[in-house]
């Protein structure tokens, strides 16, 4: 757990300076704090003499004129005020700070991960830690370094100050602080065993309704109204029994408090009575700068006055205590936080670049040699089984086969998305391992089964092939990929706005824009895993029809369902259960391997005149 | 579609409050008033420990006078007259000063404890019953609502707005209270000492009320920025993690990081402003306090210095008893602190109520949306039949199906279930305006399997909408078995429909569970005869706990093809006697598909079945195939007809046309 704190405080960086210099702003408040009440003793007795106007400039009961004393409380009061701000100011700016530091290295450490590290969290998991986490740990943060210096320091200081103005009358405090600090223990102790359960299934009555929104449909189409329903009041009641139970735990920390306020009050009083009345002498005399007669309990180990400020500094150790388990609350509340966070930051890449990379692809080879590859290290399965296959430059490859037969994992290896488990897969005769992953993947574009536009430009979105792409270029690239016509559909052109996740476009339109994206990248090997599924046959061979004639050298990886997108080419790939069946051209397929006669026969069952 | 509103982010509906806090003493008239008592009896023991300290000094020094003036009192065993520091006298000593404040802070524990935990109660279950009501409410309404409101949205009501109505209860109520309370008493105890040191705290009222407009004003104004700044800021990371694959093929990580950090910066510049608002509005009030207290000392000296005539509430006279001020001085100060320190409070607490009425006008907003509404009076139920051809109702589930017509006069009347859906001159428009089905007429005889083609908005799914009264017709008619279906109990009419849609859900459960959906009294061998029937047996067989494996996050583990398959299982377990299949089988393959299909075929054979599909191999064997296009039927008739027609379907067919 340290760990993880050390790990996440290494992100505040340019903003130690705001955070170290709070708990001083801090230290100046509280500083004022204990003295005012002091301070205020003093300008009350002052009044209490004063009969003429001079008597605001006479030097009072202690030698100090009250006009003096109210100058010295305003002055503190400001001084109070100027900590206060600046406290607050810079504790803004540090915890701020840091949980804008924590995004963007989460951020950055999440675009350092492979494929393989990214399977290990869910999508909704990581918006998580990067949200809620991450404003967890920042009002922690900032409780942190406003109150950890601020009321330890305010405990001690009227600690102190309770035995230096009530002498033994401080031993009270000795005892009731660990008497205190036991009960707020006990209390969050329980609380916190209670709450850290009963959130958890708050999340996941949550994720019911959630489910209940998305599948509304669902819902009334079954007519379960009434089930789900009764499922979710039975889920909220028990769970509401649960947050009662730590609710009624919590409901005792201000009776505890008050006990314990209530308790000083009355020793003090009782007790510093006694010790006044049985030590001290009561006389009059007549008070040499007023010319007023006083009279006071003199010569005794405590004073009337005295005793009043002991009520003031109780009260204020015990609010002390209050804020210090209202840390501790807050800090334990932000350890998951914290740890879901720091689980994220200490992941380490599992690809990472080469020593001395290879900085050139020289062609479009692509040899598998007995490759074998599993998607986690302990599971027993292989996802692809002795995987052969010698592709040269240029080539059009068609990979066929049914759900989960290995197609997307047989063509995630090439652009070294995951890494294989046995033997090697080379691109122009060198092993994946040795080049520079960026070169790698900039010349083995690969357009993904899930199609994603980011929301920004048509121009921004092309962009990603290649930064520096001339309008010509763009225009070309969408022409091979027979997207021409939905940007000249659009009224801006290049410049037409994309929605997130490419909203504003229809399936078949995003998957030739990412076409067209990848051919910016102006690869050397071009992979389309099912990137065609939406497009209708005719666009579809004029895009095979496009890339062969525009990018004869480019290798040409397809995945497709259809057969009439892969039938003419060089050589067909049959996938089946992880390995390979056949591989073959359409002739020599439709002649000998069952399963693409199956899959043929499927699609072009009723004649047609194609 | 209709349009989708996106979340207003704005400030509460005019009586809110009201409404929420009459719902509140509805449910919890004793629990309140008794909340309200031990509040009054929980300050009142704050306060009174004030005077009462006071009281002891004041006797101590008495007892000093006594003895010194020449008759010994010992303070605390001798009852002797003790002048309070607001006049008036009592006979007593500090033995019993002390048992009667012990008595009261006894008390005022007791209450604090009382009115803590009611209000603990109180609030969760206030929330229990608020977060079912609105669970309720949302079951019962129309499907539309659904569509013309972002999900986010509507999940935002149960996690931020809830919440913030729970810390609108749970602590500014109290604090509300709490701080009405200690004023009042306060005040009562600061006009009897001055009435002209009252005004100096009053001004200070207003002045510190003038502060919270003034600092809680440009705290909101960037508390609304910051929000829109979070928004993009998770709207950026929302893209990112679902793209991150993209990111990842395009070596596009250095540019995602700086368009994200610019976000970002934006984000902690709103962020760090709105946060120094909120933080330095505690110690700006706190020393205006501090002020007050200055200038309330001065004004008393003032008093004394001049000899001013003093106005309080015992009247209108000059200064007599110079220490008795004195004290109601001391007194009067401490409790100008309390008042202060209390204001600070409430002003920490003021964000909660604005915010915590903003989240209940919202959450009001839904429980206001008309729920469903359904006349129907004719039900579906299962029937046997006798060898002689009649058939009689029964509770057991039989594959056959009848519709029951309970007539005014009480008489019922039996017809059976036979699948016959007409669909006669159907208008339809989501906003009442554009019509997005024009003139539609259908006729599916029972045991047909009619199917719909065309493109993406050009009505299919709001057929099936339709024929299910997720929506209703705006003009026309739909007759289910000769009767008009707005005369059938929609959950019966939606009972004998079997609905399998393109974008699956599943529930948190175990896989058999999720099937069981369909029928909830189906037994276990009934689901696995679904799945098998589905062509899911195999996959399911092979996930790690088999049909006992739970799922989550709406099967996040499963692919689309195989979360399609569960769904066919669930509908295959349901047996509805007319099934609409809407793109339910697009993310399986093509030999998958035909696998799947000789099942459902089987099952559903003569009954009539409606088929939506984008692959044209899908429906080819379908009795009729309607052509869509813009809310009309261009092109029907069987597959063979459409293709001799040389029309739309042909172009489609022969990959001439795109469907988008």
């Amino acid at each position: 757990m340290i760990e993880n704190i050390k790990l996440i405080l290494k992100s505040v960086r340019q903003y130690k300076k705001p955070a170290l210099i709070t708990p001083l702003f801090m230290v100046g408040e509280a500083g004022m704090e204990c003295a005012m009440p002091f301070i205020m003793g003093m300008f009350v007795d002052g009044i209490k003499v004063i009969t003429t106007p001079n008597d605001f400039f006479a030097s009072g009961p202690n030698g100090i004129p009250v006009f003096y004393l109210a100058l010295i409380l305003l002055g503190m009061a400001i001084v109070s005020l100027l900590c206060g701000i600046y406290g607050g100011k810079f504790a803004s700016i540090a915890s701020v700070g840091l949980a804008a530091n924590l995004r963007s290295d989460l951020y950055k450490k999440l675009t350092s991960f492979s494929f393989e590290n990214i399977d290990r969290f869910s999508a909704s998991s990581l918006v998580t830690r990067m949200t809620t986490d991450i404003n967890n740990v920042q009002m922690a943060f900032q409780m942190m370094i406003r109150i950890v210096v601020r009321a330890p320091l305010m405990l001690i200081f009227s600690a102190v100050m309770t035995f230096v103005g009530g002498g033994l009358m401080g031993f009270i405090f000795i005892g009731l602080i660990p008497i205190v600090s036991f009960g707020l223990f006990l209390i969050i102790k329980h609380a916190m065993a209670v709450f850290t359960k009963v959130f958890k299934r708050y999340d996941k009555l949550n994720e019911s309704i959630q489910e209940n929104v998305s599948g509304i449909r669902v819902v009334k189409s079954y007519v379960r109204e009434d089930f789900e329903k009764d499922k979710f009041n039975n889920a909220s009641d028990s769970i509401t029994t649960e947050f009662v139970k730590g609710e009624k735990i919590v409901a005792l920390n201000n009776p505890l408090l008050n006990t314990a306020i209530h308790v000083s009050n009355l020793l003090i009083i009782g007790l510093g009575s006694y010790i006044i009345y049985t030590t001290g002498t009561y006389t009059k005399w007549v008070d040499s700068e007023t010319g007023k007669e006083v009279g006071d309990f003199i010569g005794g180990q405590l004073t009337i006055g005295q005793m009043s400020a002991l009520i003031t500094y109780g009260i204020q150790i015990l609010m002390s205590l209050m804020m210090i388990s209202m840390i501790m609350v807050m800090i334990t509340l932000s350890i998951e936080s914290i740890k879901r966070i720091a689980e994220v930051l200490k992941e380490e890449p599992t690809i990472e670049n080469p020593e001395n990379p290879i900085f050139e692809v020289a062609n479009g080879d692509v040899d598998f040699n007995n490759v074998n590859f599993k998607y986690k290290k302990n599971s027993e399965r292989n996802a692809l089984n002795n995987i052969n296959i010698h592709i040269k430059s240029g080539q059009f490859v068609g990979i066929l086969g049914s759900t989960g037969s290995g197609k997307t994992s047989v063509i995630n290896l090439i652009s070294r998305l995951y890494d294989v488990t046995e033997g090697e897969v080379l691109v122009a005769d060198h092993n994946v391992k040795e080049y520079d992953l960026e070169t790698l993947r900039n010349n083995v574009a690969v357009v993904l089964q899930k199609n994603v536009l980011f929301s920004g430009t048509i121009e921004s979105n092309l962009k990603w092939g290649n930064l520096n792409a001339t309008e010509d270029e763009m225009w070309k690239a969408c022409r091979i990929a027979q997207a021409e016509e939905i940007v000249r559909a659009k009224p801006e052109l290049l410049q037409s706005r994309v929605e997130q996740g490419g909203a504003n476009f229809s399936g078949g339109q995003k998957q030739r824009l990412c076409i067209a994206r990848a051919i910016l990248k102006n690869p050397k090997i071009m992979i389309l895993d099912d990137s065609t599924s939406a497009v209708d046959t005719k666009t579809d061979r004029l895009i095979r029809k496009g890339l062969k004639e525009d990018l004869p050298n480019m290798t040409k990886i397809v995945i497709a369902q259809r057969i009439s997108s892969i039938e003419d080419a060089d050589q067909i790939i049959i996938m089946d259960n992880g390995q390979i069946n056949a591989i073959g051209t359409h002739e020599e397929l439709l002649k000998s391997n069952k399963i693409y006669q199956e899959v043929y026969y499927t699609q072009n069952r009723v004649g047609g005149d194609k | 579609m209709p349009p989708v509103r996106i979340r207003e982010r704005g400030r509460a509906k005019k009586g809110t409050m009201k409404r929420l806090l009459k719902q509140l003493f509805k449910l919890y008239p004793w629990h309140l008033v008794l909340v309200l008592v031990c509040l009054v009896f929980n300050v009142f023991g704050n306060i009174s420990s004030s005077i009462f300290v006071s009281l002891t000094t004041n006797a101590l020094v008495a007892s000093g006078e006594m003895t010194y003036a020449g008759t010994p009192v010992n303070p605390f065993v001798d009852t002797y007259d003790v002048v309070s520091t607001f006049g008036f006298t009592m006979h007593t000593n500090i033995t019993s000063l002390l048992i009667i404040l012990g008595c009261i802070y006894f008390v005022g524990i007791f209450a604090s404890w009382g009115w803590n935990r009611t209000m603990a109660i109180v609030t969760q279950s206030f929330m229990n019953d608020f977060r079912k009501r609105m669970f309720d409410h949302m079951q019962d309404l129309p499907i539309k609502y659904f569509d013309t409101h972002a999900h986010g949205s509507i999940m935002s009501l149960y996690t931020n707005d809830i919440d913030t109505i729970r810390q609108f209860i749970s602590q500014a109520l109290p604090s509300l209270i709490q701080t009405g309370l200690v004023s009042i008493f306060v005040f009562f105890i600061m006009l009897s000492t001055s009435v002209w040191m009252t005004l100096v705290i009053v001004v200070g009222f207003f002045i510190m009320m003038g502060v919270v407009k003034g600092v809680g004003g440009k705290s909101s104004k960037y508390f609304i920025k910051q929000q829109a700044a979070l928004g993009k800021v998770e709207g950026d990371i929302e893209e990112s993690i679902q793209g991150l694959k993209v990111i990842k093929v395009f070596t596009h990580e250095e540019k995602s990081c700086e368009e994200f950090d610019k976000l970002n910066d934006e984000l902690r510049h709103y962020a760090t402003n709105a946060n120094i608002h909120g933080n330095i509005m505690m110690p700006v009030m706190g020393n205006i306090g501090n002020f007050l207290y200055i200038l309330c000392g001065i004004m008393g000296a003032l008093i004394f210095a001049f000899g001013w005539k003093n106005l309080s509430l015992s009247g209108y006279a000059p200064i007599t008893n110079l220490d008795q001020f004195a004290g109601m001085i001391a007194l009067f100060l401490m409790m100008s602190r309390m008042f202060a320190n209390n204001v600070n409070q409430f002003s920490q607490q003021l964000i909660f109520i604005v915010m915590g009425m903003a989240g209940a006008s919202r959450c009001l907003d839904l429980m206001d949306e008309k729920p469903e509404t359904d006349d129907g009076y004719v039900y579906l139920c299962n029937v046997k039949y006798n060898e002689d051809g009649t058939f009689e109702e029964t509770e057991e589930h039989t594959r056959d199906y009848a519709w029951k017509h309970q007539h005014k006069n009480g008489e019922l009347e039996y017809k059976p279930l036979k699948g016959d859906i007409v669909l006669d001159q159907v208008d339809f428009s989501y906003d009442g305006n554009r019509l997005v089905l024009e003139d539609v007429s259908i006729y599916a005889h029972p045991g047909q399997k009619i199917a719909f083609v065309g493109a993406t908005g050009a009505g299919k799914t709001t057929i099936t909408n339709l024929i299910n009264r997720f929506y209703d017709i705006a003009d026309g008619k739909i007759r289910y078995d000769g009767i008009n279906i707005n005369k059938i109990k929609k959950a019966d009419l939606r009972k004998s429909l079997g609905i399998v849609l393109q974008d699956v859900n599943l529930f948190t459960g175990t896989v058999m569970d999720n099937i069981r959906y369909g029928r909830l009294d189906a037994t276990d061998e009934e689901c696995i005869k679904a799945a098998k029937i589905a062509n899911a047996h195999d996959f399911i067989t092979r996930l790690p706990e088999g049909y006992n494996t739970m799922l989550s996050g709406d099967g996040a583990n499963l692919s689309q093809g195989q979360r399609q398959l569960l769904s066919i299982a669930r509908a295959a377990v349901a047996d509805a006697p007319v099934m609409i299949l809407d793109e339910a089988t697009s993310s399986i393959d093509t030999r998958t598909e035909k696998l799947v299909q000789q099942g459902t075929d089987q099952l559903m054979e003569g009954r009539t079945v409606f088929v939506i599909a984008h692959r044209l191999s899908t429906v080819q064997n379908s009795n009729a195939i309607m052509v869509l296009d813009h809310g009309h039927i261009i092109e029907r008739g069987t597959h063979d007809d459409l293709i001799a027609q040389k029309g739309v379907y042909y172009n489609l067919y022969t990959g001439a046309f795109e469907l988008e």
